[in-house]
């Protein structure tokens, strides 16, 4: 009989593995022995980290997207309806248009996404550049900047986390191109006690921000934002105030994980090794989705991917699944607009960030090209 | 709280944050201090000594009850309960 992966969501990780795993299952495909489906709410696949080029006018949306029919392996059916419950004590998927999926493995992929709206204030008074519409208003707001303060605030949980270093290193350089770097009095703010939820990375940003004039507020969680006084005060007492207030959003999960009873504002609880949904032995769980205390990152998700491939494929062939996920994460952190430096941990060994190179910052500028070998699963 | 005490608490919830580098113990506190209800207990399961010394510093910031820790083999139970809203 016929056995059914059903994917729920077209991101970064929810392609890989169906592309892996029509690459991996080819004859089983051909057969009809297996069938493969990608549910997804949106027919373009976005390259997320292009924002943070976007913002400086080095990227365009062009370049960020692609539809994801054409990413997709022809082998796999894909569904262009947003899933609406997901019904896991009879292993199916419901979609918008009625339309009921029946799985025998289930892959939850559904992401995560900036929830501004969590934080009284915070929608109307903060920019972020995590989203495209958002982005693409901050650069309006930075282009037409001619001094003042300037802070950034970051809520939890949230995507991408060098993100925030590599926006104010960017910045940094950016207004001193523009010669307006001594009209600009910049705060970067950070939820614990350091400039960085990583150790090296934090003792990396301690010891550049001075020369790059950042000024630092650490223990800063945001609590409310008085739109028209423009200060931003933390649950910790303390208050800013801001000209511009450049914000990382906290972050939710996809609403229908919470409508599903699947886990908590949308993240699933996960086993950290096998990445299969707490309590079950056919769904598996990647990248943004689950509720492990790891990066949510793209590299995260692409790691994810590979494991939970193998084991699908192993599950459907012998029965068995053998391999487990080391915690592997990658991360380029631009340092200015023209080096770089990257990060590379899992869970037994953490990272250490090397020196700055302009040939690492080109080949964050080659990987932003050829991403879309990584959904396709060829990178 | 005794050791015995707090080997009593049955949590709201735990989150285990050993060998998780980013975003780390800390950050993984807050966030469930933020998105639980008023009343959840939370164990902190932390493999970074640090956090024995950071946690209560910052529930004493924000004003959330510390309720103690139980050092194990390489590893820390830190216990800590919502008593207000944030």
């Amino acid at each position: 009989m016929s056995k059914r992966v059903v994917i729920v969501g077209g991101g970064v990780g929810g392609t890989i593995i169906a592309n892996l795993l029509a690459k991996k299952m080819r004859p089983e495909l051909k057969k009809g022995d297996v069938a493969i489906d990608v549910i997804s709410d949106k027919a373009e696949h976005f390259y997320q980290p292009g924002l943070l080029y976007m913002l400086f006018g080095l990227k365009h949306y062009e370049e960020l997207v692609r539809n994801e029919k054409d990413l997709l392996d022809p082998m796999v059916e894909l569904h262009l309806h947003p899933a609406v419950k997901i019904d896991k004590d009879k292993n199916e998927v419901h979609l918008q248009n009625g339309v009921v999926i029946k799985y025998d493995i289930l892959v939850l992929a559904t992401g995560s996404r900036p929830a501004p709206e969590t934080i009284p204030g915070l929608k109307e008074g903060g920019h972020w550049f995590y989203e495209l519409d958002a982005c693409l208003k901050l650069r309006h707001e930075l282009m037409n900047f001619k001094g003042g303060k300037i802070v950034l605030t970051i809520g939890l949980p949230h995507k991408c986390p060098v993100a925030p270093l590599e926006v104010s290193y960017m910045l940094d350089e950016w207004f001193r191109q523009r010669g307006l770097r001594d009209k600009v009095d910049y705060t970067y703010t950070y939820p614990i006690g350091r400039l960085h939820g990583l150790e090296s990375v934090a003792h990396f940003a301690a010891k550049t921000f001075p020369k790059h004039g950042i000024n630092t507020e650490t223990l800063f969680n945001m609590k409310e934002v008085d739109v028209n006084k423009k200060t931003i005060t933390s649950l910790e007492g303390v208050t800013l105030k801001y000209d511009l207030m450049i914000t990382i959003p906290p972050h939710k999960g996809a609403q229908v994980i919470e409508d599903s009873g699947l886990g908590q504002n949308g993240f699933v609880p996960t086993d950290r090794f096998t990445l299969k949904m707490e309590g079950s032995t056919n769904i598996y769980v990647v990248g943004d989705t689950t509720n492990l205390p790891i990066s949510k990152a793209g590299s995260t998700a692409h790691f994810e991917s590979d494991v939970i491939v193998e084991n699908i494929a192993s599950e459907l062939r012998d029965g068995l699944t053998p391999f487990r996920y080391d915690g592997k994460v990658f991360c380029f952190i631009e340092t200015g607009l023209t080096k770089a430096t990257y990060i590379m941990f899992d869970y037994n060994n953490p990272p250490n960030p090397v020196a700055p190179s302009a040939l690492i910052h080109w080949f964050k500028l080659t990987y932003n090209k050829v991403y879309w070998l990584t959904p396709m699963g060829i990178l | 709280m005794t050791e015995e005490e707090l080997r009593q608490i049955k949590p709201t919830v735990t989150v285990d944050a050993r060998g998780t580098y980013c975003p780390g113990p800390l950050m993984e506190l807050i966030k469930e201090m933020r998105q639980q209800p008023v009343g959840s207990t939370i164990e902190l399961i932390s493999g970074d000594a640090g956090s024995a010394k950071d946690v209560p510093e910052w529930l004493g910031k924000v004003k959330q009850e510390f309720l103690g820790v139980i050092p194990e083999d390489n590893f820390w139970r830190i216990f800590s309960k919502k008593i207000k809203d944030m």
